[in-house]
């Protein structure tokens, strides 16, 4: 009996040593997977895992940022602040192994990796090993475009500066109401057909509920490419699928396909082509689509509101952009770079 | 192989049974009529010989003329391409298991093509580069073997195809991880597994020339190919010189196969599946092979493209569906023993 109260007691003060001797396990947060991660109470440096995450971090807080998936191209370079725009290339953490090196990661030292974009199995299952691997928390986030607040509020609440969280999760549900209302007092069979042209041939597109069309059918467009049956995902379409579909508004990136589509005879039959409404989506310092799927695709939801139901919207793109540019990403434009995003969105990009 | 039986097959009469081919080419004829009178949208076989012809609505001209007939005559074009290089390089190399990417064709076509895509060129650059990559690889393959001091020329051949092509699909992984995940990672799919749902008449025209160019040699030499499927030695006692009858037949289908490829992406199968069927009917003549090859190679592309455009809501992409034919196929090709060969 004695022999193991003694024992009790030692294990006891063990325990009690061992919790004492972990100083950096200061709070814990739980993730959108449901994981409950343990934190340290001040996150000096973030890991972003992949390119949608590193949007996120830039947005809420970008001093923590440790470097960029890939390194900036010189015609984002302008869009982004000056302080971060010669931050260090780190490659992707995403799906197996990806390409950025574990040991570059642990190098690098982060108090902290975030991923943000599908909380799959895949995923918790990946963020849990490198967690254990490295040491380093990971926090998974849901990059669902509806989530987009909570992503924001937990992020600012991780990153320690919640007022600014709370602030761009209202601008974000203000938008979204704002959206919800014009498509409110918009019939369903009264929406635009849209149908997004990626690739060079404009053949690729994504399935109604893509993550790649989202946005799109967000801002009320129909996405014309709907088997009907649920499924999802980037697919080939054919150039007579796209004809009988006959969409009213077509959306790209593609400035080859672009240029192409105006002149080939088979794109201009098309309503969209016909009357003037194939549009080019700037990708700068970010897609306003796709591209990666991010916050970024707010400014696309702006752009597609008002091209879908422009007088409901009412708008002023400039003005739109340039708010949106210093609230979002901390940059303040000239009246060079607003002019050069506008002639882009009308079809002239930068070579 | 069994000198006995090679024998028999040149004492064989020669030429080709005209009717044989005639009748085939009746039967892929009324398949390409049928193929442009299906698709989505809706069209009565009357109207779509209506719209050929350049009569009714406008937009039905469109689909039939622009879209349906370019996309037909592709599906022909590639099928036949794949089946003659393919019957080629079987007798050639005197192997049936031999398809027309034996030599780096496939993969030097779509490392071109994976490096097309990811400098963001226009469709046009991108199938240049493919055809540039098919050819370049061959080249690549045949000088190097050459240097190989090897005593079999032809092991020397295959061996360094598989080397080259293995590396050129390394490259070509490497282009993947580097490229943009969201916008070039999904074209360079697509393009590795074939499609013919973008071509146009532009396309298809440098396409032809450069296969009918390909086509000449083998046609005028197809009985010293024939010889060739002998081996070098017997080949060399007939009066044929095997050295420079395999580089032409080797340039020929080459030309063929980096062409096709350039206009529809790494499209299998065909080359390697067709032959058989084709010297299941007529037996292992060149003379005989190479037309009978084309032909069915032509119809059965022709069917498979027009499946992959019609079956789903969403275009199937070619490499997918000619592997999912192909392989039980091949299966039961080497389970019934009927090797077709000798």
């Amino acid at each position: 009996m004695s022999l193991s109260h003694a024992m009790t007691v030692r294990l006891l003060l063990l325990l009690g040593c061992a919790l004492v001797a972990q100083p950096a396990a200061a709070r814990t947060v739980i993730d959108s997977a449901g994981r409950v991660v343990e934190l340290p109470e001040r996150i000096e440096t973030v890991f972003a895992a992949g390119p949608p995450a590193s949007i996120l971090v830039y947005v809420v807080k970008p001093d923590v940022l440790t470097g960029w998936p890939r390194a900036l191209r010189p015609e984002e370079v302008p869009y982004i602040a000056e302080p971060f725009r010669d931050l260090p290339e780190t490659g992707r953490l995403t799906g197996r192994g990806g390409d950025a090196n574990l040991e570059r990661v642990l190098q690098i030292e982060p108090d902290l990796i975030i991923d943000f974009g599908s909380v799959r199995d895949t995923y918790i299952d990946l963020a849990d090993r490198v967690q254990r691997q490295t040491g380093i928390p990971y926090l998974l986030i849901d990059g669902r475009f509806e989530a987009t607040p909570d992503a924001l509020r937990l992020v600012g609440e991780v990153l320690g500066v919640p007022e600014r969280g709370e602030a761009l999760a209202r601008d974000v549900e203000e938008l979204f109401a704002r959206v919800d209302g014009i498509l409110a007092a918009t019939l369903e069979s009264e929406r635009p057909t849209v149908y997004l042209a990626r690739g060079p041939d404009g053949l690729e597109t994504g399935l109604k509920g893509s993550i790649n069309t989202e946005i799109i059918e967000r801002a009320g467009g129909r996405n014309v490419a709907d088997p009907g049956d649920g499924r999802r995902g980037l697919v080939r379409a054919s150039i007579e699928q796209v004809m009988v579909a006959d969409p009213e508004i077509i959306v790209t990136w593609d400035s080859h396909f672009y240029q192409r589509a105006r002149l080939d005879p088979l794109w201009a039959g098309i309503e969209a082509v016909r009357t003037d409404r194939l549009y080019l989506a700037p990708t700068v310092p970010f897609g306003w689509i796709d591209r990666p799927p991010s916050l970024n695709r707010l400014m696309g939801l702006r752009w597609m509101a008002g091209l879908l139901y422009p007088e409901a919207w009412g708008e002023d793109l400039r003005e739109e952009a340039r708010a949106f540019y210093q609230l979002y990403y901390h940059v303040d434009l000239a009246d060079a770079e607003l002019d050069r995003l506008l002639e882009w969105s009308k079809g002239r990009p930068p070579e | 192989m069994e000198q006995g039986e090679t024998t028999g097959v040149i004492r064989r009469a020669p030429g080709v049974r005209v009717s044989l081919v005639v009748a085939l080419g009746l039967i892929v004829a009324a398949l390409s009529l049928g193929a442009l009178a299906i698709g989505p949208f809706a069209l009565s076989p009357a109207e779509t010989l209506v719209a050929l012809f350049g009569g009714g609505e406008q937009q039905a001209q469109v689909v039939v003329q622009n879209i349906r007939l370019p996309r037909v005559a592709a599906a022909l074009l590639v099928g036949a391409a794949l089946a003659a290089a393919g019957a080629s390089y079987q007798t050639l190399f005197r192997n049936p298991l031999v398809s027309p990417d034996i030599l780096g064709v496939s993969a030097g076509a779509g490392l071109g093509a994976v490096i097309g895509i990811f400098l963001s060129l226009p469709v046009a650059f991108i199938q240049l580069f493919a055809f540039a990559g098919g050819l370049a690889a061959v080249v690549l393959v045949t000088v190097v073997a050459s240097a190989v001091r090897n005593t079999d020329r032809i092991l020397a051949l295959v061996l360094t195809g598989v080397v080259i092509g293995a590396l050129a699909g390394a490259a070509t992984s490497l282009l993947k991880v580097l490229a943009d995940p969201y916008d070039q990672l999904p074209a360079i799919t697509f393009w590795l597994l074939g499609s013919l749902a973008s071509v146009t008449t532009a396309d298809i025209l440098p396409a032809l020339p450069a296969v009918l160019i390909g086509l000449v040699p083998l046609v005028l030499l197809r009985w010293r190919i024939n010889v060739l499927s002998l081996g070098d030695d017997e080949a060399r006692a007939l009066g044929v010189e095997a050295g420079r009858v395999r580089f032409i037949v080797i340039a020929a289908a080459t030309l063929i196969t980096a062409s096709v490829t350039a206009l529809a992406g790494v499209v299998g199968w065909v080359g390697l599946v067709i032959p058989h069927i084709a010297r299941m009917i007529v037996g292992p003549s060149f003379a005989r092979l190479l037309p009978v090859s084309a032909i069915i190679g032509a119809g059965y592309l022709l069917v498979v493209d027009t499946l992959a455009r019609t079956i789903g809501a969403v275009e199937i992409p070619l490499g997918i569906l000619t592997a999912v034919i192909g392989a039980p196929f091949f299966i039961w090709l080497l389970a019934s023993g009927r090797r077709g060969w000798a």
